[in-house]
């Protein structure tokens, strides 16, 4: 009796384990193919595995273009990054503390942004600029990204100032502090946490988008723009290093920064 | 970390409204920066979109000057000349948010619900769930190209199957631009299905099996009813950006002229041959769709509350 | 689709030798309980105690590590959770907040292919007389109704055996008490089997016709409220089912029909047939209404202990009764419960204070006497000193 009902219980429960490994697997794919090739010692194209080499890691800047490519994406994602979490946060604040009549509207008016397909904005924001004179540039691609990430801040700061208990304000009020010193002691340090995941992810995606970007460069290069001009005669191996290493830091904020709050719950976890 | 942006209402729980507390005047300060810039930076553009798409011409102009007029027929232009685009940019989304969804549900409710007891193995997973984010885009979609070319030992096999005709090919069709697009927007599923089965409480589950449903129809009954909010966020943020795309089906990653969406189109018609007002009509015809869609979808399922 | 017969009357439940054990603790240990039909059970300790697991194992939310459970007869233990005829209120409810009431209520009849759900799901409704809000979501309900939501959506089923897991928990006190009365009339009125968990002990006393005391995974005692009440066999049953001032020292002498335990020089009498053992260090106790307190030394008589003199170093006025606590040398803090039969206390805090109580209302445990002086940090040193010497004594008495 017992042996059977085990038996039987182990197929089912085996289906959904596999079924999520598999799905795991799938999405690793392609990550595990680019860091792969970027050791591969290719001439021009990198399709083809010709031999491993560490060249390109060490000599990352030789290929053409792809180190400044590099760094006009982290300067277009630091800039536009806080543009978006300060206008961001200040809505989210508005929004999850406030009550009045336009607030549904502003909701929506926040929500339209991330129901736009990329490609209408990016055009939409051309044609502004076109019809307005202005020149596309590193200026143009920051008021882009600012816009399509604003919307991400809000979302992600407003869960957090829902989340939190307004009677820590009250009680700072009630403790003498002014709203002002009742923002930056309480309420800023409780949001911080908020705040910080919403600018990783603005970052994240500004430093990843391509078709927005791609309506309103003008002649810079950012690193997606980078690969997809390149993509016509062949990747160099370079922008597949660089790919790799940003992902391997980002991998590492994230799992140190989930190892030191797992520490943290289980310090006090044992104090209480 | 950044998955509230993804999050949605919890199941099983309602928010608890709070009092209106001090003078809309204040939130009227913290608003104004925003606003403005959505204002400027957003509608405006919308706006300017419109006014774009009714432009003409000018006469004797260059390749690219235009002025304002109300051409009305560049609609009629755009929609004769890219309707196909237009079926196979909703169509691919279709299809692509349907194997996302398949793909992503199990994946989902195997983090959220059964590794409740594996913390460490929860975060791995979502750390895996998330890890494409910090790869670029257009890198992980060029190596499926690369994975998926004529000479690559997949292709071979499946022609040895002859699941795949000796003179086939898999890029370049509708199958494998259906196969990014699920592939890129498989994480934009998970995570609001995850949000929702995270919270999820397990008594409902419980109460079901107490209440004579065995498992199948604790989950139909119960379980896909409360992860509903995570499932239609799920596919909105998989279906709009994927009617919208146009990477996975351009020619230089993994389609080809056969399978050219919207987003080829006006991508096309805006920078290679300057047709902004064409550009500009399909765009707006594009958005228009959308909201309709998402407009009848999230009504149908009795989400709004989502917005 | 569930198997097995519905009764519409109760059936026994009967667990033989249940253990669970979970990675890193044992919750249940060889435990044996059988309820007769009919009967309303009670399962009462404290959190931890494995009670709310022993619940869960009858459920079928749980499978034991070892041991067998039978409803009305049948051997059940490897039946799963949705076959069995059983039916849980649970501690939160668990209604299922995308369904109205009414659809809640049909549930489980749905599920099992009963002819017209609605109609009976109505009329469990009206039994709780929630019938108005049939078309309600759970969550727009108060804690009360939504308690008695759970209730209707189980006894709908029919269930041989009614599961309740601390459902009054989270209600106040007052209606608490009336939903205490409202599920006795309704047990009364059904005839179910019910198995209810609790760790309110007075929750158990009130509305079970048998409670069973847990303790670390054992059932320490069972029996009906008033005999576990009267007569404690462990320290444990006596302390978690009201308070009880226990005594510990050797038996000395033992006469016809009780024995006598000297207790720090003090001799005091108790029935033997309220006595588990009748040799030996044994703990004795007598709850605290049954103390008489007195301002002077009580006279000798049969048939009546008395300890004293002590100080009185608590007064506490709660309404019906006040409560002193008395610090007796050598014997420790000793709790009186007085009816307030006159304005205001009878005895002053600080003042020299006697008790005593009839022979026929002491009771000895079956508990070997604990090693650690009881309640360490209450009683003065003076106390601890005559512990210790009385400790030592033994000692060397044995030796």
């Amino acid at each position: 009796m017992r042996t059977f009902s085990f038996g039987k219980l182990s197929l089912g429960t085996a289906l959904l384990p596999i079924y999520s490994a598999l799905a795991l697997v799938f999405l690793l794919v392609p990550i595990v193919y680019t860091f792969v090739f970027s050791f591969n010692d290719s001439v021009k194209s990198n399709i083809v595995w010709v031999g491993f080499t560490l060249d390109n890691w060490t000599n990352v800047c030789n290929a053409q273009g792809v180190c400044g490519a590099f760094f006009t994406s982290m300067l277009v994602g630091v800039v536009a990054t806080v543009i978006a979490t300060v206008l961001g946060t200040l809505m989210a604040i508005a929004l999850a503390r406030y009550r009045f009549r336009a607030r549904s509207a502003i909701s929506l008016l926040l929500f339209l942004p991330m129901a736009t397909p990329e490609v209408v904005l990016g055009a939409g924001l051309a044609a502004q600029f076109l019809s307005a004179g202005v020149p596309k540039g590193l200026l143009t691609i920051i008021i882009a990204h600012a816009l399509f990430c604003l919307s991400f801040v809000v979302v992600t700061v407003k869960a957090r100032v829902a989340s939190l208990d307004p009677a820590l304000e009250e009680a700072g009020r009630d403790l003498y502090g002014s709203p002002l010193q009742v923002f930056w002691k309480i309420t800023f340090p409780l949001l911080l946490p908020g705040i910080t995941a919403a600018a990783l992810l603005s970052f994240a995606l500004s430093f990843d988008d391509f078709i927005i970007t791609r309506f309103n460069n003008g002649g810079v290069e950012t690193f997606p723009i980078f690969v997809y001009t390149a993509a016509a005669r062949g990747v160099p191996a370079e922008a597949n290093v660089i790919a790799s290493a940003v992902f391997i830091l980002a991998l590492v904020i994230v799992v140190v920064s989930q190892l030191t709050s797992a520490a943290r719950r289980k310090r006090l976890a044992k104090q209480a | 970390m950044a998955f509230a942006a993804f999050g949605s209402a919890p199941a099983g729980t309602s928010g608890v409204e709070q009092a209106p507390r001090r003078r809309s005047r204040v939130a009227l300060i913290l608003l104004a920066p925003g606003l403005a810039y959505l204002a400027l930076f957003f509608l405006t553009p919308l706006v300017s979109l419109v006014l774009t798409s009714f432009q003409a011409p000018v006469e004797f102009g260059d390749v690219g000057q235009y002025q304002p007029a109300f051409k009305i027929e560049n609609y009629a232009v755009v929609v004769e000349a890219y309707w196909p685009h237009f079926l196979r940019a909703f169509g691919y989304a279709l299809a692509a948010t349907f194997f996302a969804l398949i793909i992503s549900y199990p994946l989902a409710y195997f983090i959220g619900v059964k590794a409740r007891r594996w913390p460490l193995l929860q975060a791995l997973m979502l750390t895996l769930v998330i890890a494409p984010f910090f790869i670029s885009f257009l890198l992980r979609t060029l190596a499926w190209k690369s994975l998926m070319s004529d000479d690559t030992p997949l292709v071979i096999a499946l022609k040895a199957l002859s699941i795949l005709p000796p003179d086939g090919h898999l890029t370049g069709t509708a199958f494998s631009v259906i196969f990014g697009l699920t592939y890129n927007f498989i994480p934009f599923m998970t995570l609001p299905i995850y949000t929702t089965l995270e919270r999820l409480d397990t008594r409902y589950l419980e109460a079901g099996s107490d209440l004579y449903a065995g498992p199948a129809t604790t989950f139909w009954r119960v379980t896909l009813p409360l992860s509903l909010p995570g499932i239609v966020s799920g596919t909105l943020l998989t279906f709009i950006p994927a009617a919208g795309d146009y990477i996975n089906a351009s020619a230089s990653f993994l389609g080809s002229a056969q399978t050219s969406m919207v987003g080829n189109a006006i991508e096309a018609n805006f920078l290679g041959l300057l047709n902004y007002p064409a550009a500009s009509a399909l765009s707006v015809i594009l958005m228009g769709l959308i909201l309709i869609i998402v407009g009848v979808y999230v009504k149908r399922s009795g989400t709004e509350d989502l917005l | 689709m569930a198997g097995g017969a519905f009764a519409e009357a109760g059936a026994d439940l009967e667990l033989i030798g249940i253990s669970k054990r979970f990675p890193g603790f044992t919750a249940i240990e060889e435990l044996d309980l059988r309820i007769p039909a009919g009967s309303f059970f009670a399962l009462l300790g404290p959190s931890g105690c494995g009670k709310t697991t022993t619940l869960r194992l009858v459920a079928g939310l749980e499978e034991p590590t070892t041991g067998r459970i039978l409803i009305g007869g049948k051997d059940v233990t490897n039946v799963k959770s949705f076959k069995r005829p059983v039916n849980t209120v649970f501690q939160s409810y668990a209604l299922f907040p995308h369904m109205t009431v009414l659809e809640n209520v049909a549930f489980g009849l749905r599920r099992r292919n009963i002819a017209d759900p609605v109609g009976k799901a109505h009329e469990a409704l009206r039994l709780v007389e929630l019938d108005h809000l049939a078309a309600r979501r759970p969550l727009q309900l108060s804690g009360g109704q939504q308690q008695r939501v759970a209730l209707a959506r189980a006894i709908v089923n029919r269930p041989a055996l009614l599961l309740l897991d601390e459902p009054l928990g989270a209600l106040d006190l007052k209606l608490r008490r009336q939903m205490q009365l409202e599920l006795k009339s309704i047990q009364n009125e059904v005839g179910l089997t019910f198995l209810h968990v609790t760790h309110d002990q007075e929750e158990a006393m009130t509305m079970a016709d048998t409670v069973a005391v847990m303790n670390r995974g054992q059932i320490e005692q069972m029996g009906a409220p008033e005999e576990l009440y009267e007569l404690p066999k462990t320290s444990f049953v006596a302390n978690f089912l009201g308070q009880s001032n226990l005594f510990t020292g050797p038996v000395t002498s033992s006469t016809g029909s009780s024995i006598v335990v000297d207790v720090a020089g003090v001799k005091v009498e108790v029935p033997k047939d309220r006595a588990q053992r009748h040799a030996g260090e044994v703990t004795v106790g007598v709850r605290p209404e049954k103390l008489m307190l007195h301002t002077s030394a009580p006279k000798q008589s049969a048939g009546s202990n008395s300890l004293g003199p002590g100080r009185v170093t608590d007064v506490s006025f709660s309404g019906v009764s006040t409560q002193y606590q008395i610090a007796i040398p050598g014997i420790g803090l000793v709790t009186v419960f007085a009816q307030n039969m006159v304005f205001g206390p009878v005895v002053n805090l600080g003042s020299a204070a006697w008790v005593s109580w009839s022979v026929e209302h002491g009771f000895g445990l079956l508990d070997e006497p604990e090693r650690a002086p009881r309640f360490a940090a209450d009683t003065d040193t003076a106390t601890i000193a005559m512990q210790t010497r009385h400790e030592l004594l033994a000692e060397i008495e044995e030796a």
